[in-house]
């Protein structure tokens, strides 16, 4: 896997105010890169820095081994940006969007199309954008950062407010992305998708990277009550501690039938965050 | 190029299904052709409306659309996603003010041939109307890149597009008013249209364009195009 987006000891400050302070990360080809954090993180401006829009105080961030200061046309191509407030033209046709888009790319207007069906926009390619609903929308936002078949895709909130058959549809098309080797750096502030979609998470909290990491792993390290939990089949509920004592009663209430299901007690990455910063995370 | 040209095309699209910009277009040329056929009136001035209404079309049709286009696409954040999609502040703003300047000399036409002007006079009015219609493009920019959304750009540019449009008229009527019109473009344009033209007319436009030109790049400076 080739190394896509290397950041090391970026530090962003806006007036006084330190937005971030010595973030570090690396993210590969076929990679889902979570960046999670509560609202005013900085995530959309570490995003910002990584895409050149934005100048860091300090630090490097390499894109395509090449710093994010000197991208030219033909490295901006290879980016899909959907950022969580890009408007869309309400009184433009969803072909008319993307045909914008085309038109600064150099791209053939069959692509368009292929963009659209990708997206699941096809049937909807004529219709005004204005009149669409917030989840097509959203997929119409997607489908421009498709446009150029970029290698990165940077996706801000891509399902914030999207009801839970759209998200997972935008899941879908995400991880179909990660399998064709693309590297996609995510921000979200919902956990679960987080869980569920990425290789590698970065919790963000008053600027600083707190935690970094597998999901699973994650919650692994921070799994301190190491507790099981048994559903019995009278009904109740009972803690056993995962341990050599705890392995023997388990399989005495096994033995004697009495289990109707046995869970683990590990945190999930929204209790970790609340462990570290004593801060909720979740919308 | 290519990007002037995307920004040039999409404003084509997008105008045709924007009623409220596109009747400013039209507005000023189609009143000019009515009042210049159904009115006459005594001592009226040769194609009195034809050249009042050319004066009342540059100082509103491309600064109001200029600000608003500007505005709205701020407002929306699409200006933010053809940012990111390496389009150039520059770009952007000569692909809007490239396709309202046409626009603009597309009234110009009807102007110019309500006044039946031809050789000499043709150049001479197309000339003056394409400075006031830049200048004007450069106020609605300065007050595009001014505002943060459309109401206040709208809230900004209608006084600024009265003084511009109806002092050359009222100033008509008033000689005081006449007096304070004359540090105005537009009024100097009316003059000019209307054969009185002279180097301190001139002078009085270059300077309006020094000033505007110094008020956009402040303001750009000061809040860029996001």
């Amino acid at each position: 896997m080739n190394e896509m987006i290397s950041i090391t000891g970026i530090s962003k400050s806006f007036g006084s105010k330190r937005v971030l302070d010595g973030i570090s990360l690396q993210i590969s080809s076929s990679e889902i890169f979570g960046l999670l954090g509560p609202s005013g993180a900085g995530k959309t401006t570490l995003i910002k820095i990584i895409t050149g829009q934005l100048m860091q105080d300090g630090g490097t961030a390499c894109v395509f081994d090449k710093d994010s200061r000197k991208l030219n046309g033909n490295d901006h191509r290879r980016l899909g940006i959907m950022m969580d407030n890009f408007g869309v033209y309400d009184r433009l046709s969803c072909y008319n969007n993307l045909k914008i888009f085309a038109r600064i790319y150099g791209i053939r207007d069959d692509m368009i199309y292929s963009v659209l069906r990708k997206v699941g926009l096809e049937s909807s390619a004529k219709s005004a954008a204005g009149k669409l609903s917030k989840g097509m929308k959203s997929r119409l936002r997607l489908a421009r950062a498709f446009m150029t078949d970029p290698d990165i895709l940077f996706l801000d909130e891509p399902t914030s407010g999207l009801d839970p058959v759209t998200a997972d549809e935008i899941h879908k098309m995400i991880l179909a992305e990660k399998e064709r080797g693309k590297a996609v750096f995510l921000t979200t502030h919902t956990m679960s998708e987080a869980q569920k979609l990425c290789d590698n998470v970065g919790m963000l909290c008053d600027g600083h990277l707190i935690e970094y990491g597998a999901p699973d792993d994650i919650c692994r390290k921070y799994d301190h009550q190491r507790m099981i939990r048994v559903h019995l089949k009278d009904g109740t509920e009972t803690i056993i501690p995962h341990n050599r004592n705890g392995a023997d009663k388990m399989c005495e209430l096994i033995s004697r039938g009495l289990t109707e299901s046995i869970h683990t007690t590990e945190p999930d990455l929204c209790s970790v965050f609340m462990e570290l910063t004593g801060k909720e995370i979740s919308a | 190029m290519k990007n002037i040209m995307a920004i040039f095309l999409k404003q084509i699209s997008d105008t045709m299904k924007n009623k409220t910009v596109l009747i400013q277009f039209v507005m000023f040329p189609v009143l000019t052709v009515i009042m210049e056929n159904c009115i006459e009136l005594d001592n009226m001035p040769e194609h009195f409306f034809a050249k009042l209404f050319a004066v009342m079309f540059v100082g509103m049709a491309p600064l109001t659309s200029m600000a608003s286009i500007i505005a709205e696409e701020k407002e929306k954040n699409t200006l933010r996603a053809l940012m990111m999609s390496n389009v150039r502040p520059a770009e952007y703003l000569l692909g809007i003010g490239s396709y309202l300047f046409i626009c603009c000399m597309a009234g110009t036409a009807v102007f110019a041939a309500s006044c039946g002007y031809s050789g000499k006079e043709l150049i001479s009015f197309i000339l003056i109307m394409a400075a006031g219609i830049i200048l004007s493009e450069t106020a609605g920019a300065v007050i595009g890149i001014a505002s943060n959304d459309q109401m206040s750009a709208t809230a900004i540019s209608i006084p600024v597009m009265i003084v511009l449009s109806f002092l050359p008229m009222l100033s008509m009527f008033n000689e005081t008013i006449g007096k304070v019109a004359k540090v105005f473009y537009s009024q100097q344009m009316s003059l000019m249209i209307n054969g009185e033209q002279s180097t301190s007319g001139i002078i009085i436009t270059l300077v309006n364009m020094l000033v505007l030109v110094a008020a956009f790049t402040v303001m750009y400076r000061k809040k860029g195009l996001e």
